[in-house]
């Protein structure tokens, strides 16, 4: 309907000519019951408006008076600059996101009712013990793990949505893991083991990175990568049915932000050839950072040996004591493995598998 | 300062600093130098302006009506949106109120005392119709601020849904956004009366300001488009969508109600009873 153009304007309620009058004034068009003439300001928000992408299509970049607009949407001229600095999709996107998405959306978990918590088990007091400083360690890592993907959420461009929807989930799976993980600590009603300097200092290391490509590769490659040697230890030797539970439920979505952390560094790698020697610098700067620091702390190391004996005798701590050296030489080739897959050459690969943070994580 | 137009306007509400700061900056921007200074009521800010201390204010009809009768002022601008609007006088359906003359001896919510739209019009229209014997429920909220705030009309409103009222004045938009929001259900209420179209604000230039610069200021405000993406968010703000030259024949509903209750005299000085902006 062009501009200057009339329609009469026909209705039984009682207010009609009043409202009518009141809204042509708010909305630009002339009152001339009971004709309306179009005014000139109708449509202009969509006048100069361009699409955030197409549907279907992500773009190189992302500007940012898209916003949070919706991909494909049309967005008005004039809006405001949103500061998302991780808006290039060279620096963020893979291809598998969204398939690791709905593979994270289809396998969550309610810690309510997936775990049996009233399962009746009692254990010695000292293996119980050395649950409870596993389950603290296991915390404060669990805590440093949701922390660094909630730090790069709110960075990355809204029109990286499958990306972003990834990481999202992989904060609420975190956030799950640090609740099974205290109700298993908490369970006997002993008090919380130590949570060491040492060990902390690792895990500041792992929040403060600021590249996204680096801390992803430390969080995801290397530190997830490793516990998922550990959490696998974890359920195997268990010594009751809650702690076997819990840590298969984590492992498995673990082992999902593993996957989306290697195939996220595949795709950036393919485009960035300095990355390579970014990543390694990265694994050298944070062993040289930590270099000063007691490493994994010798009540976790200890626990570990207690719980994989299962009980407090000369014989089963032997028997401990050899798995958990099983576990680091696993974790050790698991970190080789993957480090090769993203075409670090076996040297490098087995240079830096062993510079990796001696708190695993 | 030298060569800088200087405008008043009343901070009725915090995104006043958002308008004009917006409005600065583009004014800045097609060089024009311009700033503004926030006054808290109307009534200072005529005062202000007949002293010099602004060359132009953004004032209230009611401003303009009392800055008119002060020292020779004129509007130079207005808003699309502030011409042509009425008021209405709302009864509750089903109350029986058939006409204006049923309001004798009944009680009429208003806005603030000072409101054009929602208290000094209405009731002078009421009087024209032989109505001046009522009861009158003003609801103060703004004092000095002409009514900018939509709170006393709001109140009004509620006080006749809830029976605390027999009527209540407002704006038409008004009407319209109470029953959108909810304040007024729909179809509980009847519009009784509806005044004749009266204007709004204006620009007001007060004798001896620069006149280039408030020619300058006028172009550039006409020439403001609603289609022009830097533009639009502060005009959506103001509440317009073009300026129009500003325009005196809309006020006489509204001197007339100052005259009949004697809120300024004829010079402009404040002569109501109970008002403290």
């Amino acid at each position: 309907m062009p501009v200057g153009q009339a329609v009469e304007v026909r209705g039984r309620a009682p207010e009609l000519a009043v409202h009518l009058r009141a809204w042509c004034r708010a909305q630009g068009h002339r009152f001339d019951w009971p004709y309306v003439v179009r005014g000139s300001a109708a449509g202009a928000h969509r006048r100069g408006a361009r699409a955030a992408g197409g549907r279907h299509a992500v773009a190189a970049h992302a500007p940012g008076h898209w916003g949070v607009a919706a991909r494909g949407a049309l967005v008005e001229a004039g809006g405001p600059d949103f500061p998302f600095a991780l808006d290039d999709k060279d620096e963020v996107w893979t291809a598998a996101a969204a398939g690791i998405y709905r593979q994270a959306v289809a396998s969550q978990w309610d810690p309510a009712t997936a775990v049996d918590w009233d399962e009746p088990f009692e254990l010695p007091a000292e293996v119980e013990a050395a649950v409870v400083q596993v389950m603290t360690y296991l915390i404060e890592n669990e805590n440093a793990a949701l922390v660094v993907p909630a730090r790069f959420l709110g960075q990355i461009h809204p029109h990286f949505r499958e990306v972003v929807a990834v990481l999202a989930v992989q904060v609420a799976d975190e956030a799950r893991h640090v609740e099974v993980f205290t109700r298993r600590a908490e369970l006997k009603g002993i008090p919380l083991g130590l949570s060491t300097a040492g060990g902390q200092a690792s895990l500041l290391t792992l929040i403060e990175e600021p590249d996204f490509a680096l801390a992803h590769f430390l969080l995801s490659v290397l530190g997830e990568g490793t516990f998922l040697s550990l959490l696998s230890f974890l359920e195997r030797f268990a010594p009751d049915p809650v702690t076997r539970r819990v840590t298969h439920l984590a492992l498995a979505d673990e082992a999902r932000h593993v996957a989306f952390g290697m195939a996220h560094m595949e795709a950036v790698l393919a485009t960035d050839p300095t990355l390579h020697a970014r990543l390694a610098t990265a694994v050298r700067r944070r062993h040289d950072a930590l270099a000063s620091t007691a490493g994994l702390n010798a009540e976790v190391f200890d626990a570990l040996v207690v719980l994989a004996a299962g009980a407090f005798t000369p014989a089963a701590i032997a028997e401990g004591f050899a798995r958990v050296q099983a576990l680091e030489a696993d974790m050790d080739e698991g970190r080789r493995r993957r480090l090769a897959k993203l075409g670090f050459d076996p040297d490098e690969a087995a240079e830096l598998a062993e510079l990796h943070t001696r708190n695993f994580m | 300062m030298a060569g800088t137009l200087l405008m008043g306007a009343v901070a009725y509400d915090p995104k006043v600093v958002t308008i004009w700061d917006g409005f600065r900056d583009w004014f800045a921007a097609q060089g024009l130098a311009f700033d503004y200074v926030l006054y808290s009521n109307y009534e200072r800010q005529v005062e202000a302006l007949l002293a010099g201390h602004v060359h132009v204010a953004w004032n209230s009809p009611l401003a303009w009506v009392r800055a008119a009768r002060m020292g020779p002022v004129t509007a130079v601008a207005m808003r699309d949106t502030d011409c042509d609007l009425t008021s209405v006088v709302v009864v509750r359906a089903g109350s029986g109120i058939e006409s204006v003359a049923d309001l004798t001896g009944l009680t009429v919510a208003v806005g603030a005392v000072d409101s054009p739209q929602a208290t000094l019009i209405p009731l002078s229209y009421l009087r024209s119709l032989g109505v001046d014997d009522v009861k009158v429920q003003v609801h103060d909220i703004g004092v000095g601020k002409h009514g900018d705030h939509v709170g006393g009309e709001r109140d009004a409103a509620r006080a006749l849904v809830s029976g605390a009222a027999d009527a209540a004045c407002m704006i038409d938009g008004n009407h319209l956004l109470f029953g959108v929001e909810g304040t007024m259900p729909a179809g509980s209420t009847r519009i009784l009366a509806q005044t004749p179209p009266y204007d709004h604000c204006n620009f007001t230039v007060v004798a001896g300001a620069p006149a280039d610069l408030v020619e300058q200021f006028r172009a550039l405000l006409l020439g403001m488009s609603y289609d022009d993406p830097q533009v639009r968010p502060l005009l959506d703000l103001e509440g317009l969508k073009a300026w129009r030259d500003g325009r005196t024949s809309g006020y006489a509903q509204l001197e007339r109600a100052v005259d009949e209750v004697g809120f300024y005299d004829a010079g402009g000085n404040v002569t109501a009873e109970d008002y403290r902006p």
